[in-house]
């Protein structure tokens, strides 16, 4: 049966303006069918976005939106949040805005554990600009700024967002459709900092540089690359260089920063 | 005798907290820096006694942008911090004036640039502060000259910002931070405190960017009924991104033209001393305390000399600085850097040879020995 999540798409926004072959438009169905499926109501509902391609999903969905600046999503949506509790909040942050200029807002919001839900499409580049590399780009991947291999290591973003204390954690793919929708859900349902990120293809830059093929190729290239999350920890070190694990890598219930603060502030509460 | 509340001996730093929350301030988030500390650690005690928040986040940027995502839920939010911090806020202030969310940052000023000396007063972020942002845009900067003015131009700062919906700057010292004066403070039902509009009714077809009177919109709050978007994307009146010339130029055209179509909402010039003055003096925060003294040794020698303090640095009270100049001999400007206010003075009209800086650079507050040496100059040529 189909879910119908028309009330959250501002369709006549459409068509979008990722190009063919984007993962970005399948992620925010996903998204959007997910809030359906919880029935979030459309005003109780927040989208924050960061900048880059994905950032422009925002465009798109006719519930609350807020695009910052580059970086800052989740400090952001840390005041939101201490001033609207209740808002469902979604944010869509790009693999460079997350992992590289907005890391540090990253860590920190997982460790206050601000209840929302980070979505990360790993395209594996700034899409935006051109195809430069962000940090999550695997090593030796060619970039526009990296014609003869990336030098440096990429990095586990899942596992740092973990480690820094958030309440859920999981790595899927846009090949991976059902999980992907399965993942949002749980990550939305447990209240405290959730990310889920999503491997996506970006066939016009880092899939031509590195000649994966076209959209469909590509999308083949990542369901290939990726292990369940199992299998992948049993693998020696050399060849987990040469995939993704996708599963769940935590589910902890831990109070959320909102209701941390007034458990602490309890004694001095005045309000009604 | 009956106590009176009302009456505090206060630092500045704790008067800018005090005047926050007293204009409905109930967010706050910030970095520790000196020297501005002591507005964190009072709205840190003080706030969630009043069903506020008070966030330490992990730097300044952070900072702001919780302020701006609380203000956006409808929060009256604040901030403060010196120049490094405010170097580091400023792409969010550019963002603040185009998303147009109200919210006040307090900067204590100390010497600079760079780290500078953190526990000594400068005044040197006036330019910064007027133009740290990339891209066109206005900008409300308020300058205290006491303590007692520390407390009411937050509140004045708070204000400007609901009722223009754009960030507001308040530009301390260092020494104003720690001075401690008599203030009387009031309640919010006594003082005219002014909130954010809101629009009245609900409709599916709302249209959140559409100006509003004296091109202000009126924004909905994040989970009002009436959708809500922001973006800091050229945006058309439905909050969506849009490239087109005719909605950028009318966009930022705007936004300029609520500032300074604004600036009778916004403290006018204090002068103090002679009527009819030879020498006039334009000073502000606590320089223009020590220009104050000056004019008045000045015009016990007999020097016809007068203070012109500006509460409001931006936007330049252009009007008034030619008025209040145009028939004196000499102009003097006194500010402890190398004499940013005395070019906007000159950019007035006002005859160039005319217009004298008296500028203090060093860490040292500028004393009123130092402005009336400067007036003797002067009068002598």
């Amino acid at each position: 049966m189909s879910i119908d999540y028309s009330l959250y798409l501002a369709k006549e926004r459409l068509p979008h303006l990722w190009c063919p072959g984007c993962g970005h438009g399948i992620i925010l169905k996903n998204m959007l069918i997910s809030m359906a499926e919880m029935e979030v109501p459309r005003e109780k509902a927040l989208l924050a976005c960061g900048i880059g391609c994905s950032g422009r999903a925002g465009d798109y969905v006719n519930i609350h939106r807020f695009q910052g600046t580059h970086g800052r999503t989740l400090a952001y949506v840390t005041g939101i949040k201490m001033a609207h509790p209740e808002l469902k909040t979604f944010c869509i942050m790009g693999d460079g805005d997350c992992s590289a200029i907005g890391i540090g807002h990253l860590i920190h919001a997982a460790r206050r554990n601000v209840d929302v839900t980070a979505i990360v499409p790993n395209n594996l580049n700034y899409g935006m600009t051109g195809g430069q590399f962000p940090p999550l780009t695997p090593g030796e991947s060619l970039t526009s700024t990296s014609r003869s291999g990336k030098a440096e290591p990429d990095m586990d973003l899942c596992r740092l967002a973990a480690e820094a204390g958030a309440n859920y954690v999981a790595r899927t793919t846009v090949y991976h459709v059902v999980e992907m929708k399965k993942r949002f859900i749980e990550a939305t349902s447990n209240k405290g900092f959730s990310l889920v990120e999503v491997i996506t293809p970006c066939p016009t830059y880092y899939g031509r540089y590195n000649q994966l093929g076209n959209a469909h190729e590509m999308i083949e290239w990542i369901k290939n690359k990726t292990v369940p999350l199992h299998k992948y920890e049993e693998m020696s070190v050399k060849n987990q260089e040469q995939h993704f694990w996708r599963g769940k890598l935590v589910e902890k219930h831990k109070p959320d920063l909102y209701t941390r603060y007034w458990q602490h502030e309890r004694g001095m509460d005045h309000r009604a | 005798m009956k106590k009176d509340d009302s009456i505090k001996f206060l630092q500045g730093n704790e008067a800018c907290a005090l005047g926050g929350i007293t204009a409905g301030a109930r967010f706050f988030a910030g970095y520790p820096i000196s020297p501005a500390s002591e507005i964190a650690e009072l709205s840190s005690l003080l706030l969630p006694q009043r069903g506020g928040i008070y966030l330490q986040m992990e730097d300044e940027i952070a900072s702001i942008a919780a302020v701006i995502g609380a203000s956006l839920g409808g929060m009256k939010a604040f901030t403060s911090t010196s120049g490094p911090g405010l170097s580091l806020m400023q792409e969010n202030i550019g963002f603040a004036i185009m998303a147009e969310a109200p919210c006040v940052i307090i900067n204590v000023q100390r010497f600079g640039p760079s780290t500078g000396v953190a526990t000594r007063p400068g005044q040197a972020d006036v330019m910064a502060a007027r133009w740290g942002t990339h891209g066109d845009h206005g900008i409300i900067v308020l300058a205290p000259t006491s303590v007692q003015e520390c407390y009411d131009l937050t509140i004045e700062a708070f204000n400007l910002a609901e009722a223009l919906r754009t960030p507001v700057i308040l530009l301390t010292d260092a020494t104003l931070a720690h001075l401690r004066e008599k203030v009387v403070t009031k309640t919010d039902k006594e003082l005219s405190i002014i909130s954010r509009q809101k629009p009245h009714q609900v409709t599916g077809d709302y249209q959140p960017y559409r100006p509003g009177p004296n091109g202000v919109p009126v924004l909905p709050d994040f989970g009002d009924q009436n959708i809500l978007r922001i973006t800091g994307l050229v945006h058309d009146h439905d909050g969506y991104s849009t490239p087109k010339p005719q909605t950028a130029g009318d966009l930022v055209h705007r936004l300029l033209q609520k500032i300074e179509g604004a600036t009778g909402l916004m403290p006018t010039p204090r002068y103090f001393g002679s009527n009819d003055p030879e020498i006039v003096i334009i000073s502000f925060g606590i320089s223009a305390r020590s220009s104050r003294e000056a004019v008045n040794r000045a015009n016990d020698q007999g020097v016809k000399a007068r203070l012109m303090q500006l509460p409001t640095i931006w936007p330049f009270p252009e009007e008034a600085v030619r008025n209040a100049c145009s028939d004196a001999k000499a102009v003097l400007v006194a500010e402890m850097n190398s004499g940013q206010i005395c070019r906007e003075v000159r950019a007035c009209g006002i005859q160039r040879e005319k217009v004298v800086g008296v500028n203090r650079a060093d860490t040292a507050v500028i004393t009123p020995g130092e402005i009336l040496q400067a007036i003797k100059e002067v009068m002598i040529l």
